[in-house]
């Protein structure tokens, strides 16, 4: 009994030994990233969620980024095509894209454009469930015209060419470590899903799926004398608050990624000192949508939220005056104030960057305005009943309010529910957990494109700097319905002529200003026909260590795209 | 013995099953979907060729006769090349469980985790079996003294208060305060000489702890009651009549008495060494394989989930088995015909 109390309190005392011995004069060429969802594969064609594509980030390359400004840099290329320096054909029907000749891979050999052809070849295999496929939407064919030059072929006129290779979710593979993992295979290349041998500034070195990756220099890297970091780990797992803590209060993290916390926990944690809160702001809304359809439980599945070429419609939410009383009873400095911090501004429009694309004519809506909100619903027949619930003919403004299970989300439900009480409107609150909501599953009745529900939140977004792919969601043959199996993007089910010939003449045009105008004009029917409630335009929050520098965060591409200047100052 | 011993064990194959069966139509009803965490911006069609390339279109029977097939004969067969290096059979097209989410083999996964989850929870076992059987003797001998009060207060702290709060203060004591352990735990840390050793001792400090804490409580209340049952039968009298000395009587007569069902307890609870401790793995980023379960629900990872409970169900069902074996070896008065 004795000798163990000696042992143990042997081993106490050099416990606190070690803990003190450790200070070194030399700077640390260690970076230590902690993603709180761990990459799962660091082939990020077939990622499950944007942590894979970004510690994929690192090692892989798409051929140009976005920058903070979601401005085009060229990274593989030598320079963005455009339709001036003849790499655009003049009917948008093809780009071409120069190589840089000096790229080598990790692994020593050269990148020529076969990588860039064999890439376009794997993620549109049909069987490959490639999740950036939707990056080559419209691409005939990709050809190597030469071994440094690729043309890319489109279907019809493309105004923006820049879906393939453009952004991390589409990078450049080797074609010699995947050529034989096609199709079904591609599942079975664990070795080159794991460690794929890319042009980036650093090399895999060991991968533990779901919980740690370590990355050392590459030192084939382009750019002499970095990158400045020799050993990167990215370390998973915990929650986002805790994963906020290790970096601000004790300081064993370099850098945490997407830290969507409580404001105050996070000025809390700020306050220790050790690191600093960056917020990037790119195209993410997070809004309400309003279901234009019928959703009654009582209805067959072959008619609750289906759209019927317009002859199931809301019993209220029909009714542009409910749905407009709706978005002017919502404060939403209130719901940004509380759940978001400076990880979010008001805004009042579905597209709320790129500054060119931004309207102007919504803004009111900034401004919680009740008295006008019911004004409106009282010239609209909606009277006050004695439970204080509004009603018309027989119809009481009554909505199920759906959104996924997140602290915040439910937050932000309770604020609205309260103010739309102050309007006459009562609301029932449900939430749902975020695999099932948005998994889209058809099976599942609690999925976002059944919309089952009166009104339902979540954030949305477009992928790069170009939103033509996405006011294309809005677009009456969109309605998710059983028919096509609940596909299609246009959850809010509304639809209107004007929109739609309007989204014709943006497909026949290609002026850059014109198509700005039009888009813009897209925007304004979204948002005034009040499809959609836009609420908060919401930023990526992360946080980093004081002693970290050289730091960009961007809201368009990759958090980690200028990993290779990062350097580090005691 | 041995009759009862192979009796239980036919029965177990059935049960298992069973258990596996009602695993994969259980998870097969879940309403959660593997592409539920891909942007916003991924759309419908896209999410469709995901599912269909992983085979979560086929009819249920088809995907639970494959993963049947996968599980018991592939993989094992995998296991047995690996280890005696033969090639049995085509092995290179061989379909192994994979998970959707790494699209890697399931049981490389596992084995990849094992070392963290054996060290933390296992260690944390040890030490809480360590710390509850003194005290669980102490405070039965000396029933209602200051210090059985003293320990049923702190055993009673450690059951009811979550192993997710207990971390959490102490992450804020030891790394936030003071900045005596690290918060997160290096599963890459390659102990090779003292000062690595020394680290590897500092990170598993507070999981083990933390995890140590809660075994304890609940075994030294049981242990507390065992000898209890003890103190008063005859055989305690006869031995103090005797002359012996009170503590040859504790140690030696009724420490071997009490320690029957505490043992089986232990037993019983070696499970969850293997099961890992989903939240305290959780909290301190140990990721290990509760880590990976709770990793594979959210994402709605079928195979992974459904090949993980499973190796849970065998587990439990043998040191049930192991249990009922070693209550028949300590106690010679049960006899199992």
């Amino acid at each position: 009994m004795r000798r163990i109390t000696a042992f143990v309190l042997l081993a106490v005392s050099i416990l606190f030994l070690g803990s003190c011995s450790q200070e070194s004069a030399e700077v640390d060429t260690n970076l230590r990233l902690l993603y709180w969802q761990a990459p799962s594969t660091l082939n990020p064609y077939l990622s499950s969620g944007t942590k894979d594509i970004e510690a994929a980030s690192i090692v892989i390359e798409p051929l140009a980024h976005y920058d903070a400004n979601a401005k085009k840099v060229p990274i593989l290329a030598t320079r963005i095509p455009t339709v001036e320096n003849g790499d655009i054909a003049e009917d948008y029907r093809s780009i071409t894209w120069h190589l840089r000749q000096d790229i080598v891979w990790s692994d020593g050999t050269q990148l020529t454009s076969a990588d860039v052809v064999f890439s376009w070849r794997y993620c549109t295999h049909e069987e490959a469930g490639c999740t950036g496929k939707d990056s080559f939407r419209d691409v005939e064919q990709v050809v190597a015209v030469d071994d440094y030059t690729v043309r890319i072929d489109f279907t019809k006129p493309a105004p923006f060419p820049f879906g393939p290779f453009v952004g991390s979710v589409s990078p450049v593979l080797q074609y010699q470590q995947f050529k034989d993992c096609l199709g079904l295979r591609a599942q079975e290349c664990t070795e080159a899903n794991f460690y794929p041998i890319g042009t980036g500034p650093f090399i895999v070195e060991e991968f533990k799926a779901n919980d740690t990756v370590r990355y050392r220099a590459n030192p084939h890297y382009r750019e002499e004398g970095k990158p400045f970091f020799q050993i990167v780990t990215i370390k998973g797992g915990g929650d986002a608050a805790s994963a906020a803590r290790a970096v601000l209060q004790t300081g064993e993290f370099d850098y945490a990624w997407n830290l969507q916390v409580e404001p105050e926990v996070l000025e809390n944690m700020r306050n220790a000192g050790k690191g600093e809160v960056l917020t990037a702001f790119g195209s993410q809304v997070e809004r309400i949508m309003v279901n234009q359809t019928n959703e009654d439980p009582s209805l067959d599945a072959d008619t609750r939220s289906v759209y019927l070429d317009g002859n199931n419609a809301h019993p209220f939410l029909s009714d542009i005056n409910v749905r407009r009383a709706l978005s002017l009873a919502i404060d939403r400095q209130i719901l940004v104030d509380i759940g978001y911090g400076v990880a979010g501004q008001p805004t009042c429009n579905v597209i709320p960057l790129p500054e060119q694309y931004v309207s102007t004519n919504n803004e009111d809506c900034k401004t919680q305005n009740i008295d006008e909100a019911n004004r409106i619903l009282e010239e609209a027949g909606w009277v006050k009943g004695s439970d204080g619930v509004r009603a018309k003919d027989g119809v009481r403004l009554s909505v199920l309010y759906q959104t996924s299970t997140n602290s915040v989300r439910q937050g932000t439900q309770s604020l609205i529910k309260g103010m739309w009480q102050e309007i006459g409107v009562e609301t029932e609150l449900r939430n749902i957990d975020a695999a099932v909501f948005f998994g889209g599953d058809p099976g599942s009745p609690d999925t976002l494109q059944k919309f089952f529900a009166d009104v339902q939140m979540y954030t949305n977004n477009f992928e790069g700097n170009d939103p033509s792919n996405y006011v294309e969601g809005w677009q009456c043959g969109n309605v998710p319905d059983p028919e096509n199996q609940w596909v299609g993007p246009n959850i809010s089910r509304g639809c209107s002529e004007e929109f739609d010939s309007l989204l014709d003449t943006l497909s026949e045009t290609f002026d850059a200003d014109e198509r700005v105008a039009i888009i813009k004009q897209l925007n304004d029917i979204v948002v005034q026909n009040v499809w959609e409630i836009p609420l908060i335009h919401r930023a990526r929050v992360s946080a980093k260590s004081n002693t970290l520098k050289g730091f960009e965060l961007n809201g368009w591409d990759s958090e980690l795209w200028t990993i290779a200047e990062w350097y580090r100052e005691e | 013995m041995l009759k009862y011993l192979s009796k239980r064990l036919f029965f177990a194959i059935p049960t298992l099953i069973v258990i596996s069966f009602v695993l994969f139509a259980l998870l097969d009803l879940a309403p959660n979907d593997p592409t539920g965490n891909l942007p916003q911006t991924i759309p419908q069609e896209v999410r469709e060729e995901i599912r269909e390339s992983l085979g979560l279109n086929k009819p249920f029977h088809i995907r639970y006769f494959k993963w049947m097939q996968q599980f018991f004969v592939n993989e094992p067969l995998n296991l047995i090349e690996e280890v005696t290096g033969l090639e049995i059979g085509d092995s290179d097209s061989r379909l192994r469980v994979r998970s959707w989410l790494t699209r890697s083999p399931v049981v490389d996964l596992i084995i990849e985790r094992l070392p963290q989850t054996l060290w933390v929870v296992g260690l944390s076992y040890i030490v809480g079996i360590m710390i509850a059987l003194p005290i669980g003797v102490i405070s039965a001998y000396k029933q209602y003294s200051w210090f059985d009060q003293i320990g049923t207060f702190i055993s009673m702290v450690g059951f009811s208060v979550p192993t997710f709060f207990t971390g959490l203060v102490m992450i804020i004591i030891f790394s936030v305060t003071l900045s005596w352990f690290p918060s997160t735990y290096d599963t890459t840390h390659v102990v090779k000489d003292l000062p690595s050793f020394w680290f590897q001792v500092k990170q598993m400090a507070m999981p083990v702890m933390v995890l140590a804490f809660y075994n304890a409580a609940q075994l030294s209340r049981f242990m507390r009651a065992s000898v209890l049952e003890n103190l008063n039968l005859d055989y305690v009298r006869t031995a103090r009549a005797k002359g012996l000395r009170d503590r040859s009587i504790l140690l030696k007569h009724i420490l071997r008495n009490s320690m029957l069902p505490v043992i089986t307890m232990i037993a019983l609870g070696v499970p969850t060494i293997f099961t890992g401790a989903i939240i305290t793995e959780q909290v301190f980023r140990v990721n290990g394989i509760g880590q990976l379960l709770i990793t594979g629900i959210q994402s709605a990872d079928i195979p992974l989930v459904q090949s993980l409970s499973f190796l849970f169900a065998v587990l439990i069902v043998t040191f049930n088995l192991l249990a009922d074996v070693i209550y028949g070896i300590l106690d010679p008065r049960i006899r199992y015909e």
